[in-house]
């Protein structure tokens, strides 16, 4: 082979071979959402009230704090865990416990939960308590329409005055 | 086949089985290919003998790209995407080229990486002193995909929303966040463009970090390849500006918070993991990827434990000429002040730590001839598994096994094809171990018509430098040299590995029959006298 066919075929080689990757680097399509199906995300950091797991102190524990500290309910650093149901179309989609965040968990309780949804309207009930025991403390009804590919999602913000439908 | 004592070190065959049939089954892959590239690019530009260099080379593609590039792209929810359309669109022929530069190349890294990374467990090379090359190639996986994903991340197109969502999921598993990531991808207004400064950050600071282990990974190597020969590396250019015409690389549509990217075209080479992490669930996927790693980092830990003598100095024998130390492929020899009082400034010294017993530095030093007359014959710097009086025993008992008018002795690499014949073999860690006075001791002692010097295929040599050395000895570039007076016509050299054994055998039998041709200058005893006084040979 003379040498300018064999650089032909080295460099025929190379792109054989490069090409391949380039190939690769956008094929085969990946299809990350059912056809005719949308996304329902809901999302949100929220700290439970610290003042949940507060406890009358009792009279020895009073007892062994100096004069100036002694208050009567003692309120640990961390916060209870905050309870999350979620209702699609009048079925519990989603329900927990949500520990708080942090070391000494004393961070906000985060959730970030994704629910693939068939296109179409949907009743949707969300739900958070901050108390482990007893009823929720926020709630909020709404039907929610899904297109197909479309991504929704429910977020809760306390200076938006709770839940947050987007 | 003689071997003058059991060697311990190379040959995987004690390996545990599954083990030993993965890298059987690698080289029965790798080996038609690899003499398919030398054939066709030659030895020297064989590109699956240069994967480190050509990964290097990628890298400063990718890195020269990437400056280029990041002069015209703006961060920004709106300009990111804005500003790459811009490159790829009326700027294609310098920017838009200079984009798909920058991906394809770092897809390529990505495959001559895998290559590397296959082809050297397919090797065995990744245990004793050779650890430190593999171990700290580990990490340096992880870096190069996560430059690859950051800078997918900024393009903010289809592609870069769906890798930016399951990213975060992934990261969000770990309490190290006060707000879980995904959150900033929830809807466009919880999307910031400080957001985008940080992923240029990062894109550019974990290449940075790569480029560092990049370096302590070839640390430990003797005349480590990090620049492809001239013409290979001018031929991937050409290749790579082929491609990025014929198919340049473009965005997905931008990215849209408030749709789901349901249908992208991934790059499978960097993400082909991604669709796993939403199909098994984050932790599951990190459960992998942690405990991959931690099994190929452990690799060269795990029984069996091969780890022969490492090479002993010979302080009457050795004159500080420093072949030795110029010669190991390892650095594990160096040159220190004389401790004996011999006239000479300086000695060798071996680091046991770093040495595989390979033979090289005794195939270097000029004290390995077996010519000497003495009693207890020693080389400057030997094998204690495989001295040098050994090594002349083998010869000599190997030279007696050979019967018939064209006597072939065969002095083989146990990694090459040589290293599995019988009768009139003496085997080595490396074929560089033999120092070229034996040859010339075999022919002009008459223990045989011709001698075959067996090695590794010549791009794939187990001791990386051994065949280099060996052909610089032979040709009188490199000392010691092979004298004058040694007949080249009665030398062959046979590289083949160890599944090229019908062309190793053909190549011998075509060698013997020539020998038949050939005349000696000086009589030598006929075949029968020969086997009659075998004792008047040495």
């Amino acid at each position: 082979m003379s040498q300018a066919l064999k650089l032909l075929a080295r460099f025929a080689v190379l792109v054989l071979v490069f090409a391949g990757a380039a190939v690769l680097s956008n094929r085969p399509v990946y299809r990350s959402l059912p056809e005719g199906t949308g996304l329902l995300t809901l999302s949100f950091s929220h700290g439970a009230d610290r003042k949940a797991a507060c406890r009358k102190a009792t009279p020895e524990e009073l007892a062994e704090l100096p004069p100036n500290m002694r208050r009567p309910e003692i309120c640990p650093r961390g916060r209870p865990p905050i309870r999350v149901a979620l209702d699609i179309d009048g079925k519990r989609t989603f329900e927990a416990e949500v520990p708080p965040s942090g070391i000494a968990g004393d961070g906000p309780s985060r959730v970030h939960q994704r629910f693939v949804l068939p296109v179409g309207d949907h009743d949707v009930a969300v739900r958070i308590g901050e108390r482990p025991e007893g009823g929720f403390d926020w709630q909020a009804e709404r039907t929610i329409h899904i297109e197909a590919a479309a991504s929704r999602a429910i977020d809760f913000r306390l200076d938006a005055g709770g839940f947050v439908f987007h | 086949m003689t071997t003058a004592s059991a060697p311990a070190q190379g040959r995987p065959s004690n390996d545990w089985p599954p083990l030993r049939a993965l890298k059987r089954a690698l080289r029965r892959v790798f080996d038609p290919l690899e003499r398919g590239a030398e054939r066709l690019f030659s030895p020297a530009l064989n590109p699956l003998a240069q994967l480190g260099a050509i990964s290097f080379f990628l890298f400063w593609v990718v890195a020269v790209s990437g400056v280029y590039l990041f002069i015209f792209f703006d961060t920004g929810i709106v300009d990111a995407y804005s500003s790459v359309e811009w490159i790829s669109g009326p700027h294609w022929y310098h920017a838009g080229v200079m984009r798909s530069f920058h991906r394809y190349a770092s897809d390529l890294m990505v495959v001559s990486v895998a290559i590397h990374l296959l082809r050297e467990f397919s090797l065995d090379r990744y245990r004793g002193t050779r650890w430190f090359s593999w171990f700290t190639g580990i990490p340096l996986i992880w870096f190069l995909y996560v430059s690859g994903i950051t800078g997918y991340w900024l393009v903010w197109d289809m592609m870069a929303q769906y890798v930016a969502l399951v990213s975060a999921k992934l990261l969000d598993v770990f309490p190290i966040f006060g707000e879980p990531l995904a959150r900033n991808f929830l809807t466009p207004e919880h999307l910031s463009s400080r957001f985008f400064s940080l992923l240029v950050f990062l894109h550019i600071a974990v290449p940075l970090i790569l480029l560092l282990g990049m370096w302590v990974h070839i640390h430990r190597i003797s005349r480590p390849k990090v620049n492809p020969p001239r013409l290979l590396a001018s031929l991937v250019l050409a290749a790579l500006l082929a491609v990025s015409l014929w198919k340049p690389a473009l965005s997905q549509g931008p990215a849209d918070l408030s749709r789901v990217p349901a249908e992208v075209g991934l790059d499978w080479l960097f993400l082909p993991l991604y669709p796993l992490a939403e199909e098994w669930g984050e932790w599951t996927l990190w459960g992998l990827l942690v405990g991959v790693s931690i099994m190929l980092a452990a690799m060269p830990w795990l029984p069996p434990f091969r780890r022969a003598p490492a090479a002993a100095v010979d302080l009457p024998n050795c004159n500080g000429c420093n072949r030795c130390v110029e010669d190991c492929p390892y650095e594990a020899i160096r040159l220190v002040p004389r401790t004996d009082g011999a006239p000479f400034p300086h000695q060798a010294e071996v680091n046991a730590d770093l040495c595989v017993a390979c033979g090289i530095c005794m195939g270097a030093c000029p004290s390995s001839t077996p010519f000497r007359r003495v009693q207890d014959l020693k080389s400057g710097i030997e094998l204690p598994g495989q001295p040098l009086s050994a090594v002349r025993d083998s010869v000599i008992g190997a030279s007696a096994e050979l019967k018939g008018g064209h006597r072939v002795l065969v002095l083989a690499c146990e990694h090459g094809a040589g290293g599995g014949d019988i009768g009139g073999v003496v085997s080595f860690p490396c074929v560089a171990m033999v120092p070229p006075s034996l040859i010339d001791f075999i022919l002009s002692k008459d223990l045989a018509d011709g001698v075959v010097v067996a090695g590794c295929s010549e791009s794939a040599c187990y001791n990386r430098l051994g065949v280099e050395w060996t052909r610089q000895r032979f040709a009188g570039t490199r000392d010691p040299y092979l004298r004058k007076r040694v007949p080249r016509e009665r030398l062959a050299t046979i590289w083949a590995s160890p599944f090229e054994a019908a062309r190793y055998q053909a190549e011998k039998a075509a060698f013997a029959a020539r020998l038949e041709t050939l005349a000696w200058a000086t009589p030598r005893p006929s075949a029968e006298e020969r086997e009659t006084r075998p004792e008047e040979k040495v």
